[in-house]
């Protein structure tokens, strides 16, 4: 790493140190988010479990085919979020540009399906709270818990939003300096860093998928 | 630990001076990322924290002398106990050890110049702030009166006082410690000097990075926790209120989950201190270092799955109790393993009486009751009845005060000398910590027998006959607070009048030691290079290679 | 000073009061063994070795002995697990309420104790009973969570709203004993507080029999059933309750649950969550109609048409 723009910041000896300090501090921090989803993870299943009929209903009332074209997005998504850090490892500046732009636009486009897959939701009256307004016609569907079911819909599908909304403004900050050249062969830690995140906000919506749209047979 | 110091030059020239020097602008305290200043930064947090905190145990204490209500209202006497809990866990107990002899401590002892990421340790301290801000706003306010556990449905369907902003409060606070366990982490794994391998590392860094570990997988567990419980309270949906659907134990299962690794917080750097004080006072190795070491870790990891013993009695399947109690049973045996060792440390040591001595041994004890007792409520058929009641008050006190407190006491006056340079007055050191000892158990002790009586936790007013107990209790309260006011005026005299320490006035090994007191802002002239195992003590020398 | 204030142990009034005590006393005996050691061996090595002023010696190093670590390892683990299995005999048996124990129901509300004895007696923060019977209190709650503590009986168990649990002891001493709150449920927590009563047999009839005469819990549930039309289907084409409390029931999805208070209750408030093979869903929910006291009949009057011959069905599993 002789020839890097890299900034050894004083408190390291040399940028080798500095690079797997960050590396491994990035990996702690995705070791904290797995609990945080963890913990959300666990109380869906433990509803999940308790409300079989309820959370099935509730479950057909997404759109599988939304859900499966943003499962496709994200996928995408990593690839190229993949292929930038493979121009970063290169250096290659304008590659390591389009494939970030490319990854902002998928996540973009991810959180707009999202978004109309809300609004819908929002229209059908499946917004917990007061504007909650689904009521079951069959004896076996309580509304209230179809209500659970779409709050921890909105809290699982919200917080992953969000991060993925803090992963395009990572990646817009990364692709002004990109563009201006700051990256190179020895210094993209940055671009490294933001990949791992990436990748890991995809795996989190690889099990947000089938827990919250693929519970039980849809074709009956 | 010895190092031979001229063997590496240093990338950077040496600061001219201590790092209490480098500034004494408000802006050269409020912007540093100097890990030492930001130890100071939250030592003043804690210590204000800690005295608070205290402020409102003295003021139940006092109303519990009585059977009646003569002092203060229910309403008030609910929030006290939710103030002193909540405070005394999130802004005293968590951060004590790890964010201000940790913060300071960690780089000096691996022989780095600062913690890996100084920019986020500072941003930790402002994070914490914020959280206290938002805490103290919610006592400004008019209180919380959940007490510190937040019990749902009381917290998120019934309670009609500041949740929404305390449980805020936490939620932010936990990231601070999420970012301090992360820079630990991240120093211990990668910038120990040269030759500090895992096996030469001080067993205070062991019993850090144990911490650090639990920092970091408990704490999002309570946010995610917490933020349910916020999103319940402002739009009722039961996320944990049965009347619509929810599951009450759910909560139990998540906050504990947290809060049970969180004593383990509050203890294990405890230990790790008590590790560094034992050792440097009978001027001997710890005995069966590794251990100590490795029964740190074992503590880290067996702690995150008792948390169970919580729900004894609250309607968890009998087979839960099962497991979780056997698992108690086991992860008692790492904390017995560390008390043996350390007794043993001290057969034909060299044992000098100083003031952070007498708070190690002191905590020995303390910590042994309170780990006993600890057995007794993993006794299933005992917790049935003690559970819930002033026996447990007693046991986690015996483990949070009893130890962590005396081992951050203990700690703050071993290491004050490095802190400031200064000694402070040896007399009042040892008579505090004797003050402390006795006021300590005349406050716990009887609230043990209390516990068994049946007298149970958080009530205003109880039956007459529980009164002695609680008359008792009382009066070691009150000499517990003036231990406690004792250390804070000769420490902040000895600032002033204190004689100059020199860099190793207690003879010790450690690589802390090995650089001025005060240490310069990057801690070493040169960085250090180790060459032997952690404690090697040897007859004349400080330093010793072989 | 009363003598009195110095008690160490709470009365001895239930059955497994005493064996809760031995195990305490036992391992405070064991507790103590090991803080006077450990307090004893720091003390004497501090005075023993203590380092004589202005001299600073530096003893012999020591490196551990693995023996050592073993023996002091293993012991306590083995000690610990002899306690783990004592500690859960008694837990166990705190957990089993025999079969013939009298069903007492305990509802909790801020801040007040509720009490429905089987013959209709109704009381608030009291508990008469009579003794040596097994009695075993079925607990809700209107509201938070809240606890039934009596220390004489070494026992206590969460009332949680939305569901029952239980708690069982047999008075063996006749007396007045405190029963606690003992998880904390709001303002006046502390207030939350009664007696038991333990009467002898006779003396409890008496007190059964005395006041208004109460209508028996089961009657009570036997009225609502009628009251609220449930017979109109139960018992014609709805499922049979005749012997259905503590039998095994064989669900629409083909599990079979065992049909104890909180089936019961379940099926009342929320009918479509666990429907009985060979039936649909026909039943409106109670939730919300009934109240708590209600419910506590219901299942009382179709507790007492347990002992009637249940007839085959579909619904039992051999």
């Amino acid at each position: 790493m002789a020839d890097s723009g890299a900034v050894l910041h004083e408190q390291f000896d040399d940028l080798a140190q500095q690079h797997s300090a960050v590396t491994l501090g990035m990996w702690a921090f995705l070791a904290t988010e797995v609990l945080f989803f963890g913990g959300l993870i666990l109380s869906y299943v433990v509803y999940r479990h308790a409300y079989p009929h309820e959370f099935q209903f509730a479950s057909h009332q997404l759109s599988v085919k939304l859900g499966t074209l943003n499962t496709a997005v994200l996928l995408c998504s990593s690839l190229s979020m993949a292929l930038a850090v493979h121009a970063a490892q290169f250096g290659a500046r304008k590659r390591l540009v389009f494939f970030l732009i490319v990854t902002m636009a998928l996540g973009a486009t991810f959180l707009t399906i999202k978004g109309f897959e809300w609004r819908t939701d929002w229209v059908d009256g499946f917004v917990p709270g007061s504007h909650f307004s689904f009521v079951s016609h069959t004896p076996r569907v309580d509304a209230r818990k179809v209500e659970l079911f779409f709050c921890l819909y909105f809290v699982m599908t919200g917080l992953h939003g969000l991060h993925m909304l803090i992963g395009i403004a990572l990646l817009g900050f990364l692709t002004v300096h990109a563009s201006r050249g700051k990256y190179s062969s020895g210094n993209f830690a940055p671009i490294e860093l933001t990949g791992l995140y990436w990748h890991f906000v995809d795996i989190v919506w690889i099990f947000l998928f089938p827990l919250l749209y693929l519970i039980g047979n849809h074709a009956a | 630990m010895s190092a031979t110091t001229a063997e590496r030059v240093a990338d950077y020239p040496p600061h001219p001076g201590t790092f209490v020097e480098e500034g004494y602008s408000l802006k050269s305290w409020l912007l540093t990322t100097d890990h030492k200043r930001i130890a100071i930064l939250y030592l003043l947090a804690i210590t204000f924290f800690f005295f608070l905190g205290g402020a409102a145990a003295v003021i139940f204490r006092l109303e519990l002398m009585t059977p009646q209500a003569d002092l203060v209202s229910n309403e008030t006497y609910n929030k006290l106990f939710t103030i002193h809990g909540v405070i005394m866990v999130w802004f005293f107990l968590i951060p004590s050890i790890p964010a201000v002899l940790g913060n300071f401590l960690v780089p000096l002892m691996i022989g780095a110049r600062d913690l890996a990421f100084p920019k986020l340790n500072l941003a930790s301290w402002y994070i914490y702030m914020f959280s206290a801000a938002l805490t103290i706003a919610s006592i400004v306010l008019g209180g919380v009166d959940t007490g510190w556990t937040f019990y749902t449905p009381y917290s998120s369907m019934f309670s009609n006082s500041h949740v929404m902003l305390a449980v805020i409060g936490i939620f932010i606070n936990g990231f601070s410690s999420i970012l301090t366990g992360l820079n630990f982490i991240v120093t211990i794994h990668r910038m120990r000097a040269p030759g500090l391998t895992w096996s030469r590392l001080p067993l205070f860094i062991w019993s850090m990075y144990a911490t650090s570990i639990v920092f970091v997988l408990a704490t999002p567990v309570l946010a995610i926790t917490l933020t349910m419980v916020g999103i319940e309270r402002v739009f009722h949906i039961g996320i944990f209120d049965p009347s619509i659907g929810g599951d009450p134990l759910l909560f139990q299962h998540l906050f504990w989950f947290y809060s049970h690794p969180a004593v383990y917080i509050m203890i294990l750097p405890a230990m790790g201190v008590v590790s560094e004080l034992i050792s440097c006072f009978s001027r001997r190795r710890p005995f069966g270092y590794s251990f100590i070491a490795l029964s740190s870790v074992a503590i880290a990891v067996l702690g995150f799955l008792v948390w169970g013993h919580h729900l004894f009695v609250s309607g968890q399947s009998m087979y839960g109790g099962l497991v979780f109690s056997l698992l108690s049973y086991l992860v008692a045996i790492p904390s017995a393993i560390k008390v043996f060792n350390w007794t043993a440390t001290l057969h034909r040591g060299s044992i000098a009486w100083d003031t952070p001595m007498l708070y190690a041994l002191g905590f020995i004890g303390l910590f042994t009751i309170g780990g006993l007792t600890g057995l007794l409520l993993a006794a299933l058929g005992i917790d049935v009845h003690v559970h819930d009641t002033y026996f447990v008050i007693a046991h986690f006190h015996y483990i949070m005060v009893g130890g962590a407190v005396m081992a951050y006491l203990g700690g703050i006056h071993y290491w004050w000398p490095k802190m400031s340079g200064k000694l402070y007055p040896e007399w009042w050191g040892r008579f505090s910590a004797l003050i402390i000892f006795v006021g300590f158990n005349l406050t716990f002790f009887p609230q043990f027998i209390l516990g068994y009586l049946g007298m149970p936790r958080r009530y205003h007013e109880y039956p007459p006959e529980f009164q002695i107990y609680h008359v008792m209790s009382t009066a070691g309260a009150s000499i517990l607070a003036v231990g406690y006011v004792l250390p804070l005026c000769y420490l902040l005299w000895s600032l002033k009048y204190g004689k100059p320490a020199g860099s190793n006035p207690w003879q010790a090994t450690g690589l802390e030691w090995q650089t001025h007191s005060p240490p310069k802002t990057h801690n070493f002239d040169v960085t250090p290079v180790v060459t032997d195992e952690a404690y090697t003590y040897v007859e004349g020398k400080e330093q010793f290679v072989g | 000073m009363n003598p009195e204030s110095f008690r160490f142990v709470p009365e001895q009034a239930s059955s497994i009061a005493g064996e809760v005590d031995l195990l305490y006393f036992c391992l405070l005996g064991f507790s103590a063994v090991l803080i006077l050691g450990i307090g004893g061996c720091i003390l004497y090595f501090a005075v023993r070795y203590r380092r004589k002023p202005g001299e600073v010696p530096t003893p012999k190093p020591v490196h551990g002995a693995l023996r050592l670590e073993l023996i002091w390892t293993i012991t306590p683990l083995v000690i610990a697990l002899g306690l783990f299995g004592w500690g859960a005999r008694i837990f166990i048996q705190e957990q089993t309420p025999p079969p013939d124990a009298m069903d007492v129901y305990v509802v909790g509300k801020q801040w007040m104790w509720k009490i429905q004895h089987p013959e209709g007696k109704r009381e608030i923060n009291e508990l008469h009973l009579p003794l040596g019977k097994p009695v075993r209190l079925i607990l809700t709650s209107m509201d938070v969570i809240h606890d039934f503590y009596v220390p004489a009986f070494r026992t206590k168990k969460d009332a949680l709203p939305g569901t029952y649990t239980q708690e069982w002891f047999t008075p063996t001493k006749v007396g007045k004993y405190h029963f606690f709150c003992s998880q904390y449920c709001g303002t006046e927590h502390s207030k939350m507080i009664g007696w038991v009563y333990v009467m002898e047999p006779v003396r409890y009839a008496e007190w059964l029999a005395s006041g208004t005469p109460d209508v028996p819990a089961a009657e009570a549930g036997a009225a609502l059933f009628h009251t609220f039309a449930c017979d109109t289907c139960h018992g014609q084409h709805g499922p049979t309750l005749a012997g259905l409390y503590r039998s095994n029931v064989k669900l629409s999805d083909g599990t079979v649950v065992f049909a104890d208070d909180n089936y019961l209750r379940n099926s009342i408030l929320q009918p479509s969550a666990q429907i009985a093979a060979g039936y649909t869903t026909v039943m409106p929910a109670y939730k919300g109609i009934l109240s708590e006291e209600q419910v506590i009949q219901l299942i009382a009057y179709i507790k007492s048409l347990a002992s009637a011959k249940r007839p085959e069905s579909t619904e039992v599993k051999p």
